[in-house]
């Protein structure tokens, strides 16, 4: 529609001339998921397609990355046993066990 | 620039020692923290650059991490080069011990007085390792701000990202939310965010801004004292021609469509309230949908010592700073967006305008640099006005939307605290339901909340910390 034909098959990495080191494997809920170095665990879900990873305490609904900036508190995730961690905030590493969180994970903020 | 070291030779360090504090402790790392550090590292103070990110650039220079290997990260940015220089600056400045760079450093307090403030930082990408407390004479604080937002039905679904947060991922990450955005809601940075999503291959149906630009491209005298800013408007209305993305004004999402994720929104015409215009109504298709309602400055730490804010013209708070940046507590400084919502090219000035004053220099170098930033906040405040949301909004929400994402707490509920219970401000509206005690202690709802509550809004409160830590973290203290 309002897209220009020659740009069809442009990507991020296209524009940023990103040659990036060999991809690696992450997974969620046990299913794998190839990550970049350098990325952070939200753009790496973001990169598979996927935008959420996390369901809300009082109606389960689901969700992810929102302000994309660490302000917003969303896009929670567990990795690797750890639960809250701001996934637009914590770099991918090879092997990182991203599970999706559900409720508060562990709720014992002081603020 | 006559009173700043204009060569490149950088002065010798001074004895070393560990635990001696810094003469000043910059918090924020963006274009003002920046700018400021180097400037002050140059003119011979020794500086700690504290930010919770891992690289320099803030907001505006955010660039992915070197394992992308981005070979062209100035893609993403217009003058880059304003960026490059300073960060090549700021490596010598470390390497020659001058500055201390604390990466990863999440800012969650401020304590102590004039000469003798200790900045209290948890460490790691989220905060959530070690701790560790900066002891530094003066302090400058350069925290930016955040994206403005404004709930509407749907806006919890997954594929509803803020705009500066789409812009965000893909100049860190590399990564869209989706190959078909919708970018709406208001203010400069849409135009920003749509060039640059689809300069990376995106599709972008509509732009919807809820205002629209007449307000201040109608002040010629504004406009002709501000050129870079007419460049920088056309570059990005050049973008848009060029990936042919349709801008319609007085327009807004009011519903977003999807089970688990977007599906399509329903834009509809607003009216000068910003009130939906009855039988206007158009659905659009797309996978995603970047929205956001200008920026707010982050007040925190600033506020928990004692700072002074403003009421903005665009109706958020901002730190209150005098011409030499100074703020209202003796030995703070703020530079950039803490003290009012402007741009890079501002928050750059106001940072060098901040370590000229913190090392004692006076002279040219300052009132030039002044008469510019009061220029470019004079173009900035006048794009807060026509940009300002507008009462009518609130008629986008129904009972049963979220307003505050955390809590999960419906505008029905804020409502009824406001008409059956008598809350007259988001505090109390806030202690009736929730509203704004999550995780992001209000910075999404915050705006939202005030206007139900009908107050000119406390987006100012004190909140004590300015991150959440946990209760492990604050035991070690
Ligand atoms: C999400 C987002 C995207 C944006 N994208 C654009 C864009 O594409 N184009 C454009 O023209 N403008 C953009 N802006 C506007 C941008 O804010 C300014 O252009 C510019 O970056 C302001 O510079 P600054 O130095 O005042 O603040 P910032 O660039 O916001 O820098 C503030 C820094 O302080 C750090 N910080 C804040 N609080 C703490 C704390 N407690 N502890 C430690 N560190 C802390 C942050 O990590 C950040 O690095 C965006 C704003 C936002 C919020
Ligand atoms: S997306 Fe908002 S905190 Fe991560």
């Amino acid at each position: 529609m309002s897209r220009n034909p020659r740009d069809t098959s442009r990507t991020p990495l296209d524009l940023a001339h990103a040659t990036p080191d060999p991809a690696f494997e992450i997974t969620l809920d046990g299913r794998p998921l190839p990550a970049l170095p350098g990325q952070s665990v939200a753009a790496a879900l973001w990169a598979a397609g996927i935008l959420s990873w996390r369901t809300t305490r009082r109606d389960g609904r689901p969700r992810g990355a929102f302000c994309g900036i660490g302000s917003c508190y969303d896009c929670l995730a567990t990795v690797n046993s750890r639960p809250n961690q701001r996934a637009c905030l914590v770099p991918a590493r090879p092997g990182d066990a991203v599970t999706t969180q559900e409720g508060t994970g562990r709720a014992d903020l002081a603020v | 620039m006559p009173t700043l070291p204009s060569d490149d030779t950088v002065p010798a360090a001074p004895d070393a020692c560990d635990d001696a504090p810094y003469d000043l402790a910059v918090v924020g790392a963006g274009p003002a923290g920046l700018a400021a550090a180097v400037a002050a590292g140059r003119l011979g103070l020794r500086v700690a650059l504290l930010d919770s990110a891992a690289r320099t650039g803030g907001q505006f220079y955010r660039h992915p991490a070197p394992g992308l290997g981005a070979r062209r990260p100035e893609a993403l940015h217009h003058a880059w080069q304003a960026y490059a220089d300073r960060a090549a600056r700021l490596e010598a400045l470390v390497a020659a011990g001058r500055v201390d760079h604390l990466a990863e450093h999440h800012v969650w307090a401020v304590t102590g007085a004039a000469g003798e403030w200790s900045v209290h930082a948890a460490l790691g990408p989220d905060g959530a390792d070690q701790r560790r407390t900066v002891r530094a004479a003066k302090l400058l604080l350069a925290t930016g701000a955040y994206e403005r937002q404004l709930p509407f039905p749907g806006w919890t679904l997954p594929g509803v990202v803020g705009a500066g947060g789409a812009q965000a991922m893909l100049k860190a990450g590399l990564v869209l939310p989706g190959q078909r955005v919708v970018v709406a809601g208001s203010g400069p940075l849409l135009l920003a965010v749509a060039g640059s999503l689809a300069a990376a291959g995106a599709e972008i149906p509509a732009v919807l801004e809820a205002s629209g630009y007449v307000g201040y491209t109608r002040r010629p005298a504004t406009l002709a004292a501000n050129p870079g800013k007419l460049a920088e408007g056309a570059v990005h209305a050049a973008a848009l021609l060029r990936h042919r993305i349709p801008v319609r004004t007085r327009s807004a999402v009011t519903e977003v469509h999807g089970k688990d994720r977007v599906e399509a929104v329903t834009v509809m015409r607003l009216d000068r309230d910003w009130r939906p215009v009855p039988g206007t109504e158009r659905r659009i298709p797309c996978n995603a949908l970047a929205v956001g309602h200008g920026l707010v400055p982050q007040l925190e730490p600033a506020t928990g010592i004692g700072c002074a804010t403003r009421l903005t013209p665009d109706g958020t708070h901002a730190l209150v700073v005098d011409d030499r940046q100074r703020t209202t507590v003796t030995g703070v400084w703020s530079a950039g967006e803490s003290g009012g919502v402007g741009g890079a090219e501002l928050a750059l000035l106001e940072g060098e305008l901040a370590a000229l004053d913190i090392a004692g220099r006076d002279g040219r170098g300052r009132t030039s640099r002044a008469r510019r930033r009061d220029r470019l906040r004079g173009f900035a405040d006048a794009m807060a006005v026509a940009h300002a949301p507008r009462p009518g909004w609130t008629a986008w929400l129904d009972d049963d939307t979220d307003v505050c994402r955390c809590e999960e707490v419906t505008a029905g509920q804020v409502r009824e605290a406001v008409a059956e219970l008598g809350a007259r401000d988001a505090r109390t509206v806030k202690l009736l339901t929730r509203a704004g005690m999550g995780w992001c202690q209000g910075r999404m709802c915050g705006a939202a909340v005030a206007c139900l509550a009908g107050g000119a809004g406390d987006t100012a409160s004190r909140r004590p910390l300015a991150c959440p830590v946990t209760l492990e973290q604050l035991a070690e203290d």
